[in-house]
């Protein structure tokens, strides 16, 4: 009798790429859904222009490339970009700009490097970093959150601006929308204003940002599903908040006046989204386990130099693209050793 | 010497042994006709010592080995040589040697127990063992006398009998320890005289209660106080050689050694029975324990069978075919080889047959695809590796980040395989690129060699031409030399 012939192991765990995509996309469900109820509906409108953008680039880029495109379509993993990206714009962002940002993200984050696997930087921070280059004042207008703006005229006033890029006309710009925490401390330390008095005139919560704080709040309840669920390992996570933590409270406890805490900057910002969802990106990350750990804390550190220092309102997107340009450079000092290695 | 460091656990698997654990140990029919293939599955292919035609008595030497620690081959039957080369129908398979059974059970006149074998000098009792053919019989089939001796000559202090039998769906040790320890425990004793090591502990999974209490009797009535048993967790692949040493003793087995290197040896349980048979009987390695199971296997069970019995003869033995087998593998579901047809005869390195059909076998969800290097590959990994970049440089074909990546170090357990989920064949890839590397290193070498051959031919030519130039030019100048003193 004969049979088929394959080689071992004749079996396997069963675990997909797709199935990693679509839990991470689950994971991501609590923070849109604090981010559309703190910022309005701006992402449910972003991830509609974002998500079908981004299918049709890598359909057309592998269309060029000549390569099947219904396995990559369905591996989800444009769809996380897509994702990803429309969750760290701001909301009012007209469409056009969230269109070209998913195209850059997707064709020269993604596809010039070969497509999935090969990309050297993380896709949707590619997107953001162009866009937040080339668009500054859109890219920094986030919409007032709290008392000020009830949500019926946020809706409307961010439905307006999507698809017009411009306030209704009963809405100014000026009245409705405002720096973020982050911008406000960043200038307002640049005018050698104290603490207390941008604090006094900036969306600050309890702990960080106001609004950010639940989208932060939420994203670190999904983070710790995917750990649980183990497509997210703590190495990253836990390195990136400490890199983050460990300097901003050290400066605070050093200059009280001139530092906001550790518990502004983990929660304000991208923190939690950069920390489980953006820089856990394995493709674009530190590979083995010590690497990681360098990875994330690098991440994290940098994240408080630009936040503190730089001319950009967040610094996660940009800190995670310089890590990205590391990775190499960590993977080869943090190789593991090998079962029976000696090293001297 | 290393401290132990944990290296990543591997992997729980589904054990599918539920079954077989319970069976005992069932003599196989004897086969009209063996079939014993010259390369038994090491690679090793010995040179057949009899004619066609002639006839042999069970138990005679058939092939001895070429050069190296081979071992030699046994008739597993009595009769007539029916043909040496390949196999009629079965060419696939290999050369080797079919005998026609005359069912007379006649022993070869070597096949005489040996009484004295705890007064033989250690030299003497392994070319006792080499004599009889004994290979290991955890499926490596490394030749056992060699392997005592090269032990012996390193003074190991240590030595390790593996009953782990951790690969899903094998459990013919598992057998051999519930009805026969005390010959384990015997062989153990003639295999710590043989080698020359102080003390042997004998080392299962913590899934096989019954064999370690069979063992623990066995234990206690031969009161050695030399020999001791350790449970493991029941962690593939807990029985590869290495990570087995290293949970028993706490010792890493440097890269590029072998383990008398730091005074361990290791030895599989079947091969101390069956060196505790060949004493006691003088029977050399003509049969050995095979489970015979999977789904597509009617009653699936532990069988004692000739070598060279046709596969297909055990599936009957053990109720034929059940439902729709698809694949026949030998070895466990992690790292067993895949045989394209039941005709194929027993070898020593089958410890197990599995007859599977598709509830058994699960193939990746999806074609294979771009790794994301999500490193859970590196998580399983019983050899520290991180298989993810190993793949890439398997890609790039670059030696020295094959070197770095330790393309030599991967034990091909298949770990990695089982948990990718982007369905990359990391384990065929790396065995295929050892093979283009021993290729190329040949080739470097022959080209190297014929270099050299070129060069020095060139060299002599070049000698011989300027030798000529030489003499040519003396003669011109004796010449006009002497047209002028004659002027």
């Amino acid at each position: 009798m004969r049979f088929e012939t394959a080689p071992a192991p004749h079996v396997v765990a069963g675990f997909t790429v797709p199935r990693v995509m679509f839990l991470v996309l689950l994971a991501l469900a609590p923070a849109a859904v604090a981010h559309v109820v703190v910022f309005g509906p701006g992402l449910l409108l972003q991830f509609a222009v974002a998500a079908p953008v981004a299918l049709g680039c890598e359909a057309a880029a592998l269309a060029l490339r000549r390569r099947p495109a219904l396995p990559a379509l369905r591996d989800g993993s444009v769809l996380v970009t897509a994702a990803l990206l429309a969750i760290c714009l701001p909301p009012l962002l007209p469409w056009w700009l969230t269109a070209l940002g998913t195209a850059v993200a997707v064709l020269l984050g993604k596809h010039v490097y070969g497509g999935l696997g090969y990309n050297p930087f993380n896709p949707a921070m590619v997107g953001y970093a162009v866009l937040l280059i080339s668009f500054p004042v859109a890219m920094t207008r986030w919409p007032l959150t709290g008392a000020e703006l009830d949500w019926p005229t946020l809706a409307r006033l961010t439905i307006h601006s999507f698809y017009s890029g411009v306030p209704p006309p009963d809405l100014s710009w000026d009245a409705w929308t405002g720096a973020t925490a982050l911008d406000a401390l960043r200038t307002g330390l640049r005018q050698r204003l104290t603490l207390q008095e941008i604090r006094a005139g900036a969306p600050f919560g309890v702990l960080g940002a106001a609004g950010f704080v639940w989208v932060n709040l939420a994203a670190l309840a999904g983070g710790l599903f995917l750990l649980r669920r183990g497509i997210v390992r703590w190495q990253i996570p836990a390195a990136l908040l400490a890199g983050l933590a460990l300097p901003a409270a050290l400066a605070q406890a050093l200059d009280p006046g001139g530092h906001p805490g550790a518990l502004f900057h983990l929660f304000s910002g991208a923190t939690m989204l950069g920390a489980f969802f953006i820089a856990t990106d394995p493709v674009s990350a530190a590979t083995s386990d010590r690497g990681r750990l360098i990875y994330g804390a690098g991440i994290g550190f940098l994240t408080w130099i630009i936040r503190r220092w730089g001319s950009y309102p967040d610094g996660v997107a940009f800190a995670v693209l310089l890590m990205n340009l590391a990775a190499p450079l960590i993977d080869r000092l943090t190789i593991p050793r090998i079962y029976g290695q000696t090293r001297d | 010497m290393q401290a132990r460091r944990d290296f990543a656990p591997g992997l729980v698997l589904d054990a599918r042994k539920r079954s077989t654990m319970r069976e005992r140990i069932v003599a196989a029919p004897e086969p009209a006709q063996v079939f014993v293939l010259l390369d038994q599955g090491d690679g090793r292919r010995g040179t057949p010592c009899v004619r066609e035609g002639e006839r042999v008595r069970q138990g005679a030497a058939i092939a001895r080995a070429d050069d190296g620690p081979g071992a030699d081959l046994h008739a597993p039957v009595a009769g007539r040589i029916r043909s040496i080369g390949p196999h009629e129908n079965l060419r696939e398979a290999g050369p080797g040697i079919v005998i026609d059974n005359d069912g007379s059970d006649e022993r070869d006149s070597r096949w005489e127990p040996c009484p004295d074998a705890d007064s033989l000098d250690p030299d003497d009792l392994i070319e006792r063992i080499r004599g009889g053919g004994i290979v290991g019989l955890g499926g490596a089939l490394y030749p056992t006398a060699a392997k005592l001796a090269q032990g012996r000559d390193r003074s190991v202090t240590h030595l390790v009998l593996n009953g782990a039998e951790c690969e899903p769906w094998i459990c013919c040790d598992d057998a051999l320890m519930r009805e026969t320890p005390g010959e384990v425990v015997r062989g153990a004793q003639l295999m710590l005289r043989a080698c020359g090591a102080a003390k042997c502990t004998i080392a299962i999974e913590d899934d096989k209660a019954e064999a370690g209490a069979a063992l623990e009797a066995a234990l206690a009535a031969a009161g050695d106080a030399r020999l001791s048993l350790a449970v493991l967790p029941a962690v593939y692949p807990a029985g590869a050689e290495r990570q087995l040493l290293t949970a028993v003793t706490g010792l890493e087995v440097p890269q590029h050694a072998w383990p008398p290197a730091i005074g361990l040896l290791c030895q599989n349980v079947g091969t101390a029975v069956a060196i505790a048979r060949l004493m006691r009987t003088g029977e050399p390695l003509i049969r050995r324990i095979v489970t015979v199971t999977g789904s597509g296997v009617a009653h699936p069970g532990n069988l004692d069978a000739r070598i060279g019995t046709p596969i297909a003869e055990l599936i009957a033995a053990a109720g034929g075919y059940a439902g729709a087998p698809r694949r026949l593998w030998f070895g466990g579901s992690m790292t067993g080889r895949a045989l394209p047809d039941d005709a194929w005869p027993l070898t020593s390195a089958m410890n197990c047959i599995v007859a599977a059909t598709a509830a058994d076998l699960r193939a990746p969800a999806q074609a294979e695809q771009a790794c994301i290097r999500c490193g859970d590959c590196a998580r399983v990994c019983p050899a520290g590796l991180l298989p993810q970049e190993l793949h890439r440089a398997v890609r790039s074909r670059d030696e020295m980040l094959l070197e770095r990546f330790g393309l030599a170090d991967c034990i091909e357990c298949g770990c990695c395989d089982y948990v990718c989920p982007s369905a990359i064949p990391l384990v065929e890839r790396f065995r295929q690129e050892r093979v283009a590397m021993r290729e190329r290193a040949a080739e470097a070498a022959r080209a190297k060699a014929a270099r050299l051959h070129f060069e020095h031919r060139e060299r002599r030519l070049a000698e011989l031409e300027a030798d000529r130039r030489r003499e040519f030019e003396d003669a011109r100048r004796r010449a006009r030399d002497s047209s002028r003193d004659g002027g």
